[in-house]
């Protein structure tokens, strides 16, 4: 098909080559006496193989997520920049809790539901910042958004990474708790609450993270925006520890568990309306 | 016989503005199948905002970007499989080997059994014996012969270079001119800025020059001299 040139430009005319051999031979001689290794297996490149894709659909969709989230703990297994950071300060949180109620007061099992859900509130903080910040920050943002990958399925992968980083730290927090307050929080319904909770922070947390990753400001930024946003997820998980603990009914704890729940769908059903648009123009 | 084909990328009056400063004003090109497009332009011209336009990482104010028949503003994600891009940062995971990088962008890509193709390419730039190095010990330009193969990974026929040489020493700039010229003839459209006007005029079949927010033509190569 032919078509008009711009009009200030002096068109030469391009000359079909039909054979390999014939795109070979005309490689060598564009490449005006190149014809050092490299080049000449370039041309080999072409008679590779051919790059085939996958076909699409639900199954490409969720190799995406997984690709995105095995990348993301593959590199925080090497630097341990996240976990590390997050779990030196759950831990040492904990014990500056321990000593400052020890003074005062009566039963460790009136603050240590309080002071389990401040400690992974705070402790998701500063590992949900570096979750999209060390994207902008090494420029690697660009090169997920230049592929083909749905958006939601960049955020999913996210949300599986700082998942497994948040339950590792609570599975840290949890003991340290034990041994510092001697509360035992090794509950069913506790750690259900716990892993569902986690869920919903993490969602909400990693969607606010892709938001703030590009301004400067995204340390103080992402707390100011999300600790509001978390409060219906706090108030809930310290009202369901707090039921155990205290040796009620389980079910009293259900009610808790159910807004959980609910915060959970709405999170995921908010962030997949969303998350096209937090990387527009990105 | 002619090969003049239907252009792969059609810039149609693309206007672009941040805050108050028109960066790009009212912009026309297009770079056919086995054309060598090449932007010069002064720092701050707005040659990468273009790219990124072409790229589809960026919207402009006004006009539109074809790839072949497909207009990027209504285009899915999948369009993105056609588009190879050599951004001004590598794009690359420093805490994962070469290897591994892109061997996660394959996967993004969605590529069937990438391992002959991610060693083709480590090997024709001269990667293979670091594959399984962390690119955080590369040097800046093994960097960027990195940032090149996953450009390349999924052997898209659109290709935008941006500023490719930098950091490249003498025989991997050699090395990246065949590679264009290899582009070139298994028809790809490549659209490249460089501030190098020499190196512009080895590679490419149009050289425009980005200054003040307007393209101008500046020169038309002649091939034989490549």
């Amino acid at each position: 098909m032919n078509y008009d040139p711009d009009t200030c430009i002096i068109w030469r005319v391009r000359i079909v080559i039909p054979t390999e051999e014939r795109a070979r031979g005309c490689c060598r001689a564009l490449a005006g006496g190149l014809v050092w290794g490299p080049h000449a297996m370039m041309t080999e490149l072409s008679g590779a193989e051919g790059v085939t894709h996958r076909e699409g659909g639900i199954g490409a969709y969720l190799r995406h997520v997984w690709a995105v989230a095995e990348k993301d703990v593959r590199a925080e297994m090497r630097s341990k920049e996240v976990v590390g950071t997050m779990a030196a300060y759950s831990v040492l949180s904990a014990v500056v809790f321990g000593l400052a109620f020890d003074l005062r007061v009566p039963r460790a099992e009136l603050v240590a539901p309080g002071i389990l859900w401040v400690i992974v509130l705070f402790a998701g903080v500063l590992g949900l910042h570096r979750s999209f910040g060390s994207e902008v920050d090494r420029g690697t943002l660009a090169g997920l958004l230049l592929a083909p990958v749905e958006r939601s399925a960049i955020y999913l992968g996210k949300v599986a990474a700082n998942l497994l980083y948040f339950l590792i730290v609570e599975a840290l927090v949890v003991p340290a708790l034990l041994i510092l307050f001697d509360v035992n929080l090794v509950k069913p319904i506790v750690l259900l609450g716990l892993l569902l909770g986690t869920i919903g922070y993490v969602g909400v947390g990693t969607l606010v993270a892709a938001l703030t990753s590009r301004n400067r400001a995204r340390e103080t930024l992402l707390p100011v925006l999300l600790l509001p946003v978390l409060a219906p997820l706090f108030i809930s998980g310290v009202g369901l520890t707090s039921v155990i603990v205290d040796g009620r009914a389980d079910a009293e704890a259900w009610p808790w568990l159910g807004i959980i729940g609910l915060y959970d769908a709405l999170v995921f059903a908010v962030a997949f309306l969303l998350v096209d648009v937090v990387w527009e123009n990105s | 016989m002619t090969t003049r084909t239907a252009p792969l990328i059609r810039c149609e009056h693309v206007s672009k503005r941040f805050g108050h400063k028109r960066v790009l004003r009212d912009i026309s090109f297009t770079v056919a199948a086995g054309e060598v497009l090449s932007l010069l332009g002064a720092n701050g011209s707005g040659k990468t905002t273009l790219l990124r336009i072409v790229s589809a990482l960026d919207r402009p104010d006004e006009g539109e970007v074809w790839l072949g028949p497909v207009p990027l503003s209504s285009a899915t994600d999948g369009i993105r499989r056609y588009i190879g891009v050599v951004a001004h940062a590598p794009l690359l995971y420093d805490r994962l080997t070469g290897l591994e990088n892109l061997d996660f962008y394959a996967r993004l890509y969605d590529l069937v059994k990438p391992q002959r193709r991610i060693e083709d390419l480590l090997r024709i730039l001269e990667l293979w014996r670091w594959r399984n190095e962390s690119v955080r010990t590369y040097s800046r330009g093994m960097s960027q012969r990195l940032a090149i193969a996953r450009a390349l990974l999924h052997d898209p026929p659109v290709v935008i270079l941006d500023e490719p040489d930098t950091g490249l020493d003498r025989d991997s700039i050699e090395l990246l001119t065949a590679l264009v010229a290899h582009l070139r003839l298994r028809g790809r459209a490549v659209l490249t800025t460089t501030h190098s006007l020499a190196l512009a005029q080895r590679w490419s079949d149009r050289i425009y020059e980005l200054r003040s927010g307007h393209l101008h033509h500046l020169a038309c190569p002649d091939r034989n001299t490549y």
